[in-house]
């Protein structure tokens, strides 16, 4: 049975197929794939998946670095003499025959111990034998049968990221004292002064008292730390009544045990503690496949091939590289640093960059920047820049990156704990002045008692419960944001920023053509001849041409940086730039192609990024309530077409580097203005980071994306002001849930004033107001989601 | 009612072993990836399977991502 498509890897096997084993593949690597597998009795691989594998990349030396002791070291996870362990995120992970084969792989060398699989991560983690295999032929195993890893000079870096699990330790020794305590108390609640009861008090409450210990000097012990660096500051934040509330709970119930003059209220604290810890857990949604914190390390090459002066080739760290240094930059590679193009014309993939798609022709001579895709062949550069010079990379030795963590009042809780914290202490106050006078043996019962009661227990809840499942209604709707305070900042924006390219702009390119309609007959010839071509111009307008019968091509040339020209049949023909086509140019800003058959300048194709659907509704939807503005590192080619779709109050500003994007946000900033930047590349990474939110546009969630905010799906671009509004709604949600748990705090109050706060009513006040308040914030939140989303 | 001190003792001790055996697995990374071991969990009966006669009896699980 032949089938048209590639029976490892899906693709259309066009023009040469090979079979082998009765079966068609698309190219020799696909074949190969399979027989690996197939020899190793793998085969099954394919039954789990229709055509599960990916083509695998061409190597040779790509890897060779990795022979590099010194550039390696940092890889490992774990190294010793005899096994190493490696853990290598490799994106092609997509489905189950994925997770098996690459847990297979001690079949196919037996100097691999293990693999195990991490599949929302994309990771695989390999433990092989060092005397059997080396790292580098681990990698070139895995990119032999189309898994490459991939491997950015962010793995180098030494601090890798460890899955910090404190606050489920935290939760869980909370949840169990807070149980086990509940269930040691309840004797005393319900059966008070029994006779039995009398002879077991003494071992219940010293039971509990062990148990509250680590609950308070463990479990809570973040927020004694936070309430002391927030005083330190000079600022009332929400952990300072927190820790206020735990002390005061804690000595006066070990008072009460220690002299035996009570039960005390340990119950309460172990499930004030433990709530308070569940909300902190429930708003931390990560997701695993994404990242927030990227710069450009993450895109970046461990290292690069160096030509030394006696022609020979050396394997050197990014970091090692000087000026003057020659390197050779191969087919696919990254360019890392500023230099000049030595030999061979190219294509340069600035997408990573800018987000601009079309690749950029470059000739002997030319300035290449850090950032760039190599795209045909291999070519040599000498260097201008090290890698911290570079145009793009010394963006990040802005200010803006090293920013620390500052202890401003930043949320809205944080804001109102302040005031909470003032009116609860001269509560307090005023209730010790009003005893003292009354009942003076009193005084100390009240006052700690109307601490104790305003633990900001429901508050301290109301705003991670709400915000944490917006974020997870959100991560639903593919709009993924970093942490719950973006749902905040976002609600308080007042100017929007996009950038142009590959934001507002898809990465798919639209072909328009002007000129003297060409036949069916003309455009298979023109189709023949672009065929003979690599030049993306060509390969893109080969695509779009629709299919026809091939026919020879004689005299064909490729004059780089031009056009092509052939003959097919006895009709002469020329594409490419005006001046080769026409022999002289009009300078326009668009990227064209001029088609000449024989003699007769027929017309030409025209370039253009597509803009996104329904752009031009969402800027008319923000436009009521935002300032917008575009920012783009463009020329100003695109500006009449943007300014029909844009509203007459945006401005709009071309040619901005990666550094003027960020100063212009700066300049907003400064003119109390809260921005909210929309971009995509590397470019706008600084813009990014000195906005208030900077949300990034992705077109496919698995490719890389720097430092932001937010990742939003394209394809859910248009909902963007609908998202912008449901934070809005979020926030109301929270100050709603705010007077409801001051309702509580208020009946709580007036229960300590009067002195009658036993510990049975704080154990049931305690629980009631917190889990009310969570279910209040959980239905609306979801109910305003429901009205605003699927409207 | 010396058996209400005994079992208290007792109960307390057995929550405490689960408690530790929870905390182990938690550190042991049980919990990190909640995917993964729920597709693995299907394979190696299949490739045994497969050994034996050559069908192409096994279906495609076809995970949403």
């Amino acid at each position: 049975m032949l089938d048209k498509n590639c029976f490892h890897c899906g693709a259309e096997c066009e023009s040469k197929t090979i079979v082998f084993d009765d079966k068609s593949f698309c190219c020799n690597g696909c074949k190969t794939v399979y027989e690996i597998l197939n020899e190793n009795d793998l085969s099954c691989y394919y039954d789990f998946e229709q055509s599960p594998g990916a083509i695998p990349e061409e190597m040779k030396s790509k890897y060779a670095y990795l022979d590099n002791e010194q550039i390696i070291k940092n890889l490992y996870d774990f190294i010793d003499d005899e096994v190493s362990i490696i853990t290598f995120y490799i994106p092609h992970i997509h489905c189950s025959s994925c997770i098996w084969i690459l847990e297979n792989l001690d079949r196919l060398h037996k100097g691999i111990v293990s693999g195990i699989v991490n599949f929302p991560k994309k990771e695989i983690r390999i433990t092989f034998n060092n005397s059997n295999i080396s790292l580098r032929q681990v990698v070139e195993l895995l990119s032999s049968i189309g898994y490459e890893p991939y491997l950015s000079l962010d793995d180098t870096s030494i601090s890798k990221r460890k899955t910090d699990r404190t606050l489920i330790y935290k939760l869980g020794v909370a949840g169990f004292a807070f149980g086990n305590i509940m269930l040691l108390s309840f004797p005393e609640y319900f059966q008070p002064n029994e006779f039995w009861l009398e002879r077991y008090k003494p071992i219940f409450r010293i039971l509990i008292f062990i148990m509250i210990i680590p609950v308070v000097f463990y479990s809570a012990n973040e927020y004694f730390i936070s309430a002391y660096k927030g005083l330190k500051h000079r600022i009332l934040n929400i952990d300072v009544p927190i820790a206020l509330g735990i002390s005061v709970l804690f000595l006066r119930s070990a008072v009460e045990i220690i002299f035996n003059l009570g039960q005390g209220y340990f119950d309460s604290l172990a499930g004030f503690v433990f709530f308070l810890l569940l909300g902190k857990i429930f708003q931390q949604q990560t997701y695993s496949f994404l990242s927030f914190e990227r710069d450009y390390k993450s895109y970046f090459p461990i290292a690069v091939t160096k030509i030394e002066k006696d022609q020979t080739e050396a394997n050197i760290s990014i970091y090692d590289i000087k000026e003057g240094d020659r390197l050779l930059i191969r087919n696919e590679e990254l360019i890392p640093v500023d230099g000049i193009l030595i030999n061979g014309n190219t294509q340069i993939d600035y997408s990573f960059v800018t987000g601009e798609s079309l690749p950029v022709s470059k000739k002997p001579g030319d300035k290449l920047f850090a950032g760039g895709k190599q795209l045909s062949g291999a070519i040599e550069m000498e260097v201008l820049q090290t890698v911290s010079q570079s145009y793009l990379t010394q963006l990040w030795s802005n200010d803006v990156f090293a920013k620390k963590q500052q202890y401003t009042i930043k949320t809205l809780t944080d804001s109102i704990s302040k005031r909470f914290t003032i009116i609860v202490l001269l509560i307090a106050f005023l209730a010790g002045v009003f005893w003292y006078f009354k009942d003076a043996s009193m005084i100390a019962n009240v006052v700690t008692a109307v601490l104790i009661v305003a633990c900001p227990c429901a508050l301290a809840l109301s705003a991670p419960f709400a915000l944490g499942n917006m974020l997870r209604i959100f991560g639903k709707q593919k709009f993924y944001l970093k942490n719950v305070t973006v749902i905040e900042d976002l609600s308080n924006i007042d100017k929007i920023i996009f950038d142009k390219t590959g934001t507002i702009t898809t990465n798919k390119t639209n072909i328009s053509y002007d000129g003297i309609s060409l036949t069916d007959d003309e455009k298979r010839l023109v189709r023949n001849l672009l065929r003979e071509s690599n030049h993306p111009l060509s390969k893109m307008l080969y695509e779009y041409l629709k299919k026809s019968e091939k026919t020879e091509v004689t005299n064909f040339k490729e004059i780089f940086g031009k056009g092509i020209q052939g003959e097919v049949g006895n009709i002469k023909i020329k594409i490419g730039s005006e001046s080769f086509v026409k022999g002289s140019s009009s300078n326009t800003l668009q990227t064209e192609v001029f088609i000449k058959i024989n003699d007769d300048i027929k017309g030409n194709y025209i370039f253009e990024n597509a803009y996104r659907d329904g752009i031009a509704l969402i800027f008319n939807k923000l436009d009521k309530d935002y300032k917008l503005g575009v920012l783009s590192g463009d020329n100003e080619g695109e500006k009449e077409y943007l300014e029909t779709i844009l509203p007459k109050t945006a401005t709009l500003i071309f040619n901005q580097k990666p550094e003027d994007k960020l100063v212009y946000i700066k300049q907003q900033q400064e003119n109390a203005k809260k921005v909210l930047m929309i971009g995509d590349g590397l470019n706008d990474a600084g813009a990014l980071a000195q906005s208030n939110v900077g949300i990034v546009v992705s077109d496919n969630t698995n490719v890389f994306s720097p430092a932001c905010d937010g990742i939003i799906d394209a394809t859910k671009f248009t909902m963007l002001p609908k998202f912008i509004k449901l934070s809005k709604s979020t926030l109301k949600i929270v100050k709603a849930s705010f007077i409801l748990s001051f309702l509580y705090n208020i009946i709580g109050m007036l229960f300590a004033v009067t002195g009658n706060l036993t510990p049975i009513v704080a154990a049931i006040l305690m629980p009631v107001s917190s889990i009310s308040i969570v279910i209040f914030v959980t239905i609306t939140t979801n109910y305003i989601a429901k009205r605003i989303i699927f409207v | 009612m010396n058996i209400v001190f005994f079992m208290i003792i007792v109960s307390l001790f057995i929550a405490i072993i689960f408690f530790i055996l929870f905390l182990k697995s938690v550190k042991s990374g049980q919990y990190d990836d909640l995917y993964t071991p729920s597709v693995r969990m299907l394979f190696e009966d299949e490739f045994v399977e497969k050994k034996e006669d050559n069908t192409k009896e096994s279906k495609s699980i076809n995970p949403n991502n």
